[in-house]
């Protein structure tokens, strides 16, 4: 304590602030505030005032950065001294979709060797969207003795060798997450690397990877790590071999399975329903990998207190769902592929009344000729029959305004709604209107909506309609619609809690750029690409407003005025210096 | 990027119009056909790009009102769009791959000896020793280990199978790509037969 004692008297040399000290002992608010742990909680407390700030500062263990250049390593470690857990977040969400060029930056190496040096005990490392590099996985495996948690989100640029140098030197990890990210797959013998001697593993999540693993090594790690809570399977391992681990780890409560659909005798299925039923802290099921409707009455003892069904990688027909769902009465979030039609979802309406979380993903995106998958009348069947869902992400080839003033109606908790009608700028198909009264509806009718996602055919009004009803927003997501820069400025002006903006093929010009002037600094970040804004926009912008990065992005090719795609964002950090070529800072 | 929108009276349908034209034709935004990054978002299959080309300019415009009648479309795949994420759409087109070859490849495998025959979806299996070990899962036997020289020698079966030219060939002698293709049902030999077959 003394070292802080001292800074801290350093840092406040007024006598009124002393007296004010000896009547509320700073170990007294730091211990109070290290109690807090939501990261927007303890920016408000930092704002109290100098005290406050440098108690905050030196109680937080967990630092959350949204986006890795609005600030430097450097600027952080200087603030926070004691941290031990990091989340940062990289590329902007479309580079998801391929929107981002190649080689655009968020390295997390620069702050791993700071990190290094101020942060020596550093447990856990969450990233998304950044690029690393197995370079910097070994660098990590080695520098922090105490390193307990990597969990890796959407990142590219490493390999199974830099999972090779985790598992090897990482005696105290407890959690190796990887999910979605573009690895390079060079083979499963990572998972030997872990020595027989480490046993404290509680999550591996496994299932980005296709190559096959050595299964032994795998049965002894599962068999020796008794805390294991968490074990998400890659598409390699049988059927045969997840019942003989799940033998050895009843205790599991998330499971994502590998693949499920390998011939099974009658004996081995009674095995793995055995070894299933055994399962008591079950709550989660992710994988089920090409699952056979067959083998799937071997799940039903688990899915009586299931509440997360991640069936997003399983093609069921509507009859095999419903099957299932009548066995997940508790169920309170479901992803499944819209293979399972309406009338699998009239299933989720009727056996899932608990349910909080849906999404719909499509098994034929691009291919135009499928008149299969799902519809309005399946989502409205599923309002009918949960009226406490709040996250909706749902794919679907045509929808009505009625319909989604229904489901408004019938779900009016609705915190996330992201509706994506995949023919880009559909109008209603019964009425053939725009579907501006739907999102209409959903802004008016839902007074929680923090995230939204448009699509159909829109024009301004559905935009003025969010700026005017749409007041608790912070995220919004816009593609081929609305008709003129005043759809835009409708939004700027009204949303005022708004903190992420993006925008793709949308007729918003520098009229509707500029209209936002005051708010970007209190936002993340806000994405245009392939409107209408023109580099003469951007330089303005960034002319005006110092503080905030403006970034484009120039296509080979294109006109050059236009700016192709324009990236804003608040930073205290300065202009980056490791943009690549095609990454104009303006 | 030349792009002369003009949003002054209507709605601009033109701008967010999913069309089939050929590239070049009609003032469609060419900057998607060019755009480097639209690879990413072909589809791998072959065949099935070939299906949608050769269609001809079928019910796909989304508007009544405007009737461009095209030349055979290319559908022009916007980057991105729908926005799913990369690792999903590689998942979806590796199972896709399984499904438009049909669905499950089945066939018949009969063991010496055995009172009935089994049958076995080969469209699970990715390699040789998998397909191995589940026949000898299946049937509580040992094949034992493949060689080019002595086929399955030191064991008392030998799996076989039944090609398109209605040939017994040995299971692991070609690649597994054609074996797949190419099989037609599996025989597991047994006894002085098998052993025959190592020394052939």
């Amino acid at each position: 304590m003394e070292p802080s004692e001292l800074k801290r008297s350093k840092d406040s040399p007024n006598s009124d602030e002393s007296t004010r000290r000896s009547s509320f002992p700073d170990e007294v608010l730091e211990r109070v505030l290290s109690l807090l742990k939501s990261h927007r909680d303890r920016s408000s407390v930092s704002l109290v005032c100098k005290d406050w700030y440098n108690a905050e500062r030196w109680s937080r263990t967990h630092v959350f950065i949204g986006n890795c250049y609005s600030v430097s390593p450097e600027i952080v470690a200087r603030r926070f001294p004691k941290i031990r857990s990091v989340t940062l977040k990289g590329k902007p969400r479309f580079s998801d979709f391929n929107l981002v060029p190649e080689n655009w930056g968020a390295d997390i190496h620069a702050w791993l060797v700071v990190f290094a040096a101020k942060y020596p005990f550093l447990e856990e490392l969450r990233l998304k969207r950044m690029a690393i590099s197995d370079e910097s996985l070994e660098f990590l495996a080695v520098s922090f003795p105490n390193f307990k948690a990597l969990s890796l989100l959407s990142c590219d640029g490493f390999s199974t060798n830099g999972l090779a140098a985790i598992a090897t030197h990482c005696k105290n990890l407890t959690e190796l997450d990887i999910q979605e990210n573009g690895i390079d797959d060079k083979g499963g013998s990572w998972l030997s690397c872990f020595p027989e001697s480490f046993t404290s593993l509680e999550v591996l999540n496994f299932a980005n990877l296709s190559s096959d693993i050595n299964f032994d090594a795998l049965e002894r790690l599962v068999g020796r790590c008794k805390s294991m809570r968490v074990l998400k399977l890659n598409r390699s391992v049988s059927l045969e071999q997840l019942q003989r681990l799940l033998v050895n780890a009843p205790q599991l409560a998330e499971l994502g399975t590998g693949s499920f659909s390998e011939e099974l005798t009658f004996r081995q299925y009674v095995e793995l329903e055995s070894a299933l039923s055994n399962c008591q802290n079950m709550h989660t099921l992710y994988g089920l990998w090409d699952a056979k409707g067959i083998y799937l009455p071997a799940l039903y003892p688990v899915c009586t207190h299931l509440t997360f069904l991640n069936l997003s990688y399983a093609a069921l027909r509507s009859d095999e769902l419903a099957k299932l769902l009548a066995h997940c009465p508790r169920l309170k979030r479901l992803w499944v592929l819209d293979t399972v039609e309406d009338k699998g979802l009239e299933a989720v309406g009727l056996n899932c009344p608990l349910l909080e979380e849906l999404r719909v993903f499509p098994a034929d995106p691009f291919d135009e000729e499928i008149i299969h998958g799902v519809t309005e009348a399946g989502f409205v069947a599923v309002s009918f029959g949960c009226p406490r869902l709040q996250y909706v992400l749902y794919f679907c080839r045509q929808m009505t305004n009625a319909a989604v003033a229904t489901i408004v109606q019938n779900c009016p908790d609705f915190t996330h709604f992201r509706l994506c009608i995949m023919n880009p700028g559909q109008p209603d198909y019964i009425t053939n209107e725009p579907m501006d009264e739907a999102f209409g509806a959903v802004v008016k009718t839902c007074t929680k909506l923090q995230r939204l996602s448009v699509s159909g055919r829109l024009t301004d009004l559905t935009f003025e309609y969010i700026g005017r009803y749409a007041k608790n927003l912070e995220t919004l997501s816009v593609a081929f619609a609305g008709s003129s820069d005043w759809g835009m400025q409708c939004v700027m002006g009204g949303c005022s809690k708004l903190r992420k903006l993006e925008i793709r093929d949308c007729p918003f010009g520098n009229a509707a750029l500029l209209s936002g002037l005051e708010k970007y600094e209190s936002m993340r970040s806000l994405w245009m690409s392939a409107c209408n804004v023109t580099m003469n926009g951007c330089r303005l912008l960034a002319r005006e407003m110092p503080r905030l990065n403006v970034e484009v992005m120039k296509e080979d090719g294109s006109d050059d005025s236009q700016a192709d795609k324009v990236y804003v964002y608040r930073s205290i950090a300065g202009p980056r210096r490791d943009a690549p070529p095609s990454v104009l800072t303006l | 990027m030349e792009r002369r929108v003009n949003y002054e009276n209507d709605l601009n349908l033109m701008a967010t119009e999913l069309r089939l034209g050929l590239p070049g034709c009609g003032d469609d935004e060419p900057q998607r056909k060019t755009n480097p990054s639209i690879r990413n978002n072909k589809r791998t299959a072959p065949e099935i790009s070939e299906v949608s080309s050769s269609e001809s300019s079928s019910s796909i415009t989304m508007y009544g009102s405007d009737d461009q009648d095209s030349p055979p479309p290319a559908k022009e795949q916007v980057v991105g769009w729908p926005p799913i994420r990369s690792y999903r759409k590689n998942c979806l087109q590796s199972s896709k791959r399984n499904e438009v070859e049909g669905m499950g490849m089945y066939v018949k495998v009969s063991v010496d000896g055995a009172p009935y025959l089994r049958k076995i979806d080969l469209k699970v299996y990715r390699s040789y020793p998998q397909l191995l070990k589940a026949l000898e899962n299946m049937f509580k036997l040992t094949i034992g280990a493949y060689s080019k020289r002595e086929g399955y020698n030191g064991s008392d079966y030998a799996p076989t199978y039944e090609d398109k030219d209605g040939d017994w060939m040995l299971v692991g002698d070609v690649p597994w790509e054609m074996f797949i293709s190419s099989c037609k049902r599996l025989r597991i030999m047994k006894g002085s037969e098998a052993r025959g077959l190592g020394c052939v």
